[in-house]
């Protein structure tokens, strides 16, 4: 590897890692508009069950687009929904950056550890993320998120927060 | 049943016939949960899967009858066998895979090997329990099974009803459910898994209660397109009704329309269905065959609760396993179109992920409520669970009592049953 390329590898790393741990932020502060706004109209959000990258034809936690995003937005924000009003409290932390494509779209990999807090009941959750982004004019865009959960396939609870 | 268990004598008390009172303690006491399991979970017809998820020779599937972990396998022969998951050695269990494909079960601890119908194959170093030891005696723990339209159910009783007679009034409404396979099988397509801190009686309660549906589900009302959100104001237009199917089992018929989906063929196809229909026939499906699988693929309009621990929802089975008196785990197993059409099966995987399981936009929120009252059982020992709602009005119906759709009916079938196991 020669310095330039090291260089930008390192700057690479570093603008990940910033987009990554400003999404953890607002996810934690629920500041929904802005995580929507870090999204491409044709990205999916998704939560897998089993061990798959068909998620079209598999169930899924989850499997958003556009629409279901904002939809899950909206039921989050108008106060209707018992869950999530008020919803538990989360921190997170995401860490463990890897690079797996630094051309054209970026491939990062992270793990992702959550602690929740609802009815003074700590809950703790680990997921692997692997985020595909990309470059824009204002930095970088979301089209794909996968958040694998450990025991994703397991008994789980109810979630009244993202990923 | 051993013998320092408790007797509850006063089965009034907690469950009163008359005026529909349950006594708080039915989602408390521990002592009445170990109890609930012997009487209820080790005496009658269990739910532990679908045949579609048994396709092949050695397919097999982690399940539970009541507290115990069981085995759901099929044979070499076709046969669907359900066994206590533990060696008839020093009790490890002998899989701990949750499902999968296999030829033989071995215990892991000192080599047990078990074939797929659960008899004992063979063990090292067998001599040292001398001649006379029989393997035909130890063989993995067998539970009677039977099967009623895919519905795959075992029991520890070997002296129960044949299943048929169990489900009785039910048959009808298991057969008509299967109809969302729009001419092809129903397939298990996944399962969404969450546990709840709840007794395993609200979860039961809760399969035929159409009355918290505006109110718990307002959000996911919201979530819909207008003639979707129409369909689901069930409360509204009190077109359904909830009906007692005998031996605990209730049916509550949410949207009349969509109880028999073999009819009604040539009904407008709803927008939200318009895509889907297209796609089928660019793909070449006939027309009739087209509107038969749009028709299904919402799946049927009722609810049918089969007691203890199974319900036949829409497009989904719903079962609960009873993990302790305060804790309960649920489960949502997606069903679609077995060899169906892809796009068919995805629009079905779309709407489970839309309302069920730990993120869906409805679950979470009965998950909420649920423990809601749990916790709200902690205050007030002395006050009755209502579950009287309805009474006024009943109904001889086809199978029983027959309430209005926001009728408590379903629970009251549920607790006459429960009162009659517990009494036994
Ligand atoms: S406990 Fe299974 S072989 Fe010993
Ligand atoms: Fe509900």
């Amino acid at each position: 590897m020669n310095e330039l390329s090291k260089i930008d590898t390192a700057t690479l790393l570093q603008d990940v890692s910033q987009f990554l741990w400003q999404e953890a932020d607002i996810l934690d502060r629920k500041d929904y508009d802005a995580w929507l706004a870090l999204w491409l109209t044709d990205g999916f959000y998704t939560l897998p069950i089993d061990d798959t990258q068909d998620f079209d034809n598999t169930l899924n936690l989850c499997h958003d687009n556009d629409k279901m995003r904002r939809d899950r937005i909206e039921r989050f924000q108008r106060g209707f929904s018992i869950s999530s009003a008020p919803p538990a409290d989360t921190i997170r932390t995401v860490s463990r950056f890897v690079i797996d494509k630094a051309e054209g779209d970026v491939v990062v990999r992270s793990a992702e550890h959550l602690i929740e807090n609802k009815f003074g009941r700590q809950r703790v959750w680990a997921a692997n993320l692997t985020h595909t982004l990309v470059r824009t004019d204002q930095g970088f865009r979301i089209r794909h998120k996968v958040a694998r959960l450990l025991n994703s396939a397991g008994m789980l609870n109810s979630f009244s927060y993202l990923f | 049943m051993s013998l320092d268990m408790p007797k509850f004598s006063d089965l009034d008390a907690l469950y009163s016939t008359d005026d529909a009172k349950v006594g708080t303690s039915m989602y408390e006491d521990p002592e009445l949960f170990k109890v609930e399991m012997e009487k209820i979970f080790r005496r009658t017809w269990v739910w532990v899967g679908h045949e579609s998820e048994f396709p092949d020779k050695g397919s097999f599937k982690l399940s539970n009858v009541g507290l115990e972990p069981v085995i759901v396998v099929r044979d070499r022969k076709g046969t669907i066998h359900v066994m206590v998951n533990r060696c008839r050695h020093r009790a490890a269990t002998v899989c701990e895979v949750k499902k999968g494909k296999t030829s033989s079960f071995q215990c892991p601890y000192h080599g047990w090997g078990y074939g797929l119908d659960g008899s004992l194959r063979a063990l090292p170093y067998p001599e040292q329990y001398g001649d006379d030891f029989n393997k035909e005696q130890h063989g993995l723990q067998r539970l009677r099974t039977e099967i009623y339209n895919g519905m795959v159910f075992a029991t520890f009783n070997e002296e129960v009803e044949p299943l048929v007679d169990f489900l009785a009034g039910a048959k009808k409404w298991i057969d008509l459910f299967m109809k969302q396979g729009g001419g092809f099988p129903v397939k298990v397509l996944g399962e969404h898994q969450f546990s709840v801190p709840m007794n395993w009686k609200v979860q039961l309660e809760n399969t035929t209660d159409a009355y918290h549906f505006p109110v718990v589900h307002k959000s996911f009302m919201q979530s819909l397109d207008g003639q979707t959100e129409e369909m689901f104001e069930f409360l509204e237009t009190g077109k359904g009704f909830v009906e007692d199917l005998g031996n605990g089992h209730s049916v509550m018929v949410m949207i009349p329309e969509l109880v028999d989906l073999d009819e009604n063929l040539d009904a407008p196809i709803p927008d939200r269905f318009q895509e889907l229909a297209q796609e089928l026939r660019d793909e070449g499906y006939p027309d009739d065959q087209v509107r038969k699988i749009v028709r299904a693929v919402g799946g049927a309009g009722f609810n049918l609760n089969l007691f203890p621990n199974v319900a036949c929802s829409m497009a989904f089975f719903r079962v609960l396993t009873p993990k302790s008196v305060t804790q309960t785990d649920i489960r949502h197993l997606a069903l679609g179109m077995e060899s169906g059409p892809a796009s068919a099966n995805r629009m079905r995987l779309r709407l489970h992920e839309h309302f069920q399981g730990p993120m869906g936009f409805g679950s979470p929120d009965d998950a909420e409520v649920w423990e809601r009252v749990q916790r709200g059982t902690v205050g007030g020992g002395e006050l009755p669970i209502l579950v009287n709602r309805g009474m006024v009005d009943e109904q001889q119906g086809v199978d029983g009592p027959r309430g209005h759709i926001s009728a408590e009916t379903g629970m009251r079938a549920a607790y006459h049953m429960w009162k009659r196991m517990m009494s036994a």
